[in-house]
């Protein structure tokens, strides 16, 4: 076989490699399942935090916002999701990116996910008037002292192994146990509030909010004993210990957050989207390719075959990165479609005037070739250019997933169109040069509205 | 034979027209800027019953907001409002549906003034820093050319005046019908300024190669002559382009119309300007010349069809 053959045997791997990883669209092909498509297009959440790093020491600020991250991770999870994103952004932010859950996601699980949810342990304080009346009643924070300052008995003091037991006789109960800070501190306060209730509240400041048990009343236990390095809160419903296990686990997001950015889409909104884009992409393709027949012939039909291939072995790259498709994403999709489009029509459009002086149409193809290829090559060259610094630009922008696609999309397009338009459309017109058909050489030509010699 | 070289002071005066009415567009309109680049709340809803932009919006101060209320392409209501936390949300939501009946929320952006700057800012320095990567490139992919420089920043001159347009547009379309600039319409922009310097590379690697070829000939007659070779190939890729907007534009339908309109207006005004004012500014660069109105002036009986 001779080296074009061989070359043509090996786009027709890749072909049928591509259509078997593509089709259908869905299906799991070397661990990837289907095209993943953005936010825009699919529906889902995205949310921005701020961390507030001010107390936290230099040094330490990335390990704290990866703390904050299992956390986060931790609250995510019980929505059931797949494979919900959640990453630092740039120096002190945090991203959380989730696909829609099947029930959709209710504002208070929403707000849950990056509520600072520390948890305040409060005493009750009531004021009297001179008649011994009650004037006032609230819940103010439990203090003590540790180190010489006075400090709030807080969940960030908590270890992370909070957990619900049972003891011998079936009550259910919640044990938890204190860092050093934590212990000096409950030792203190259990010792002032012996017999007296704890509430549990959540967040802190005048904002705060008791923890209400199943019967709609705060939980509030009494303290029976003087308590140091651990202890266990009982009376509560298996329900409750449970809740309140895993809201004093994921409760102890360690800075203050700030929700800066969001994005709520509702699937509804993308759902057609993507069929019609299929749609829309498929007529466009196949406009493109009678044009091309028609006016270029026999170059066309080849043209026509590599716009085929070069769709495919793209839409295949996307699918095994994976690429998340976005809006922008096809947006740039498109305009590499353009290109790889004007990768072949600069080559005819060489070969045609080629044809003019060559006496062969295989002379005029190969110096046709070789006279578009410094346009193809520089003009692909300063869109990848481009592609790097939008790409860039996107990944630090915190909203910036439409650049992000647009220039990915883009980049990879531009780099299969070079390898189809200029490998495959070449191989395949040798071949056809090698035939027959090239004693015809009006066949090469653009259509001019003359009738064929 | 078009003679696009001897004619080149109309075509500057048409661009420089456009760009005059461009930037006074931007500065008296402005460009609404969409949630991306402004801080707020974004809150699109849909209704069971219909209810019109008017009626919601007469009833946000009661609930407590302000706020502008649009029906967007989909017919979609859209409340823009001052940064909302999901609980004011929330409320919004109940009152809303208190008042007009079952509502499915459909999307809600929020962004802080902080996310709101750093994505604006973005958004320039992506331009600024790709441009200057193109020029840089131009300049090297030419430097077998005489004068390489040339090159580059003619090439992003044209660009500029693609950008203005295209923005200029834009701040019209807001003016008119409501248009806002997001992050996928500077996609958009993106994508023309990428398209418009595919088209000058063409243009003046036809120039590039003309000029080696024929050492001899005037430098405006080898502009002319490579502009007249790769007009076909203009032609022919600005129709293929043209069936895929098409089919986005008919068939996707709303979602995706504004960037299709921009990507019409900016894929086609940016090969004008690589053929109509890219190429002669290199002519005017190298001989100082901007040429005359008149026709009648130039050498064009002596242009020479330049093959071989």
């Amino acid at each position: 076989m001779s080296r074009n053959s061989w070359v043509f045997v090996i786009i027709l791997v890749i072909l049928v490699f591509s259509l078997w990883v593509l089709i259908p669209i869905d299906s799991t092909r070397l661990g990837r399942t289907g095209i993943q498509y953005g936010l825009d297009l699919k529906g889902g959440v995205r949310l921005l935090y701020k961390a507030d790093l001010s107390s936290v020491e230099k040094g330490q600020e990335k390990s704290t916002l990866n703390d904050v991250i299992a956390i986060v991770a931790n609250r995510v999870n019980p929505l059931g999701v797949t494979e919900p994103n959640i990453e630092i952004w740039g120096t002190d932010q945090i991203v959380v990116e989730l696909p829609m859950p099947p029930g959709g996601i209710s504002d208070v699980q929403m707000e849950r996910i990056g509520r600072t949810a520390l948890l305040e342990f409060r005493e009750f304080v009531q004021t009297f008037d001179d008649q011994g009346n009650v004037t006032e009643e609230k819940w103010i924070p439990a203090t003590g002292t540790y180190n010489g300052e006075t400090k709030i008995l807080n969940s960030s003091l908590f270890k992370n192994n909070t957990e619900v037991r049972i003891d011998s006789v079936g009550n259910i109960y919640l044990y938890f146990e204190w860092n050093e800070e934590g212990a000096v501190l409950f030792k203190e306060i259990t010792t002032r509030l012996l017999q007296k209730p704890i509430g549990i509240f959540e967040g802190s400041g005048e904002d705060a909010l008791p923890l209400l048990g199943d019967d709609g009343k705060p939980i509030a236990p009494i303290v029976q004993a003087i308590l140091s390095d651990n202890g266990d809160i009982t009376g509560l419903s298996r329900n409750e210990a449970t809740e309140l296990s895993k809201q004093l686990n994921a409760g102890r997001i360690p800075v203050p957050l700030e929700l800066v950015g969001e994005q709520i889409r509702n699937p509804s909104l993308g759902s057609d989207f993507i069929e019609l884009s299929v749609r829309a992409g498929m007529i466009g393709i196949a406009a493109v390719m009678i044009f091309l027949i028609v006016y270029y012939r026999v170059p066309g039909v080849i043209a026509a075959f590599s716009l085929a291939f070069y769709g495919t072995l793209t839409l295949a790259i996307f699918k095994l990165i994976p690429v998340t498709m976005t809006l922008a994403g096809i947006g740039g999709f498109v305009l590499s479609m353009g290109m790889a489009i004007d990768a072949n029509v600069l080559i005819f459009e060489r070969m045609k005037e080629e044809l003019l002086i060559k006496t062969t149409v295989s002379s005029a193809m190969e110096s046709g070739f070789a006279r578009a290829w410094s346009a193809i090559w520089d003009s692909n060259v300063t869109t990848i250019i481009a592609c790097v610094v939008l790409y860039w630009v996107g990944d630090v922008t915190p909203f910036g997933g439409a650049v992000k696609g647009f220039a990915l999309t883009l980049g990879i397009g531009v780099i299969v169109s070079m390898f189809t338009a200029v490998l495959a459309s070449h191989t395949m017109l040798k071949m056809v040069v090698r035939t027959d058909l090239s004693k015809q050489p009006e066949l090469f030509k653009p259509y001019t509205g003359r009738k064929l010699a | 034979m078009i003679n696009i070289v001897g004619n080149r002071l109309w075509f500057f005066i048409v661009s420089g027209l456009l760009v005059v009415v461009g930037i006074i567009s931007l500065a008296a309109f402005g460009l609404k800027t969409g949630i991306d680049f402004s801080a707020g709340s974004l809150l699109t809803v849909k209704f069971d019953q219909p209810i019109t932009a008017a009626d919601v919006e007469k009833e946000l101060p009661g609930f407590g907001f302000n706020g502008t209320v649009e029906i967007d392409a989909q017919g979609d209501i859209v409340i823009r409002t001052v940064e909302l936390s999901t609980q004011q949300k929330s409320t919004l939501e109940q009152d809303l549906t208190a008042k007009f009946g079952n509502l499915t929320e459909l999307e809600f952006i929020s962004l802080d003034p902080t996310v709101a700057r750093k994505t604006a800012q973005s958004a320039g320095i992506a331009t600024a820093v790709a441009s200057v990567g193109i020029l840089l490139y131009i300049a090297f992919a030419f430097r077998k050319a005489s004068k390489p420089f040339h090159f580059g920043v003619c090439a992003v001159a044209a660009l500029f005046i693609d950008v203005i347009v295209v923005l200029g547009v834009f701040s019209i379309l807001g003016k008119l019908v409501n248009w806002e600039i997001d992050l996928v319409l500077v996609t958009g922009i993106l994508t023309v300024i990428g398209y418009a310097v595919n088209d000058t590379i063409v243009v003046f690697d036809r120039i590039r190669e003309n000029q080696k070829k024929y050492p001899g000939i005037d430098f405006g007659q080898v502009v002319n002559n490579s502009l007249m070779e790769v007009m076909t190939r203009e032609l022919a890729t600005g129709v293929g382009v043209l069936f895929v907007l098409v089919a986005l534009l008919l068939f996707v339908g709303p979602t995706i119309k504004n960037l299709v309109v921009v990507l019409m207006v900016g894929i086609y005004f940016g090969t004008f300007t690589s053929i109509f004012v890219a190429s002669p500014l290199l002519v005017v660069w190298e001989k100082h010349d901007w040429g005359s109105l008149s026709s009648k002036k130039q050498t064009q009986g002596k242009v020479v069809q330049a093959r071989g």
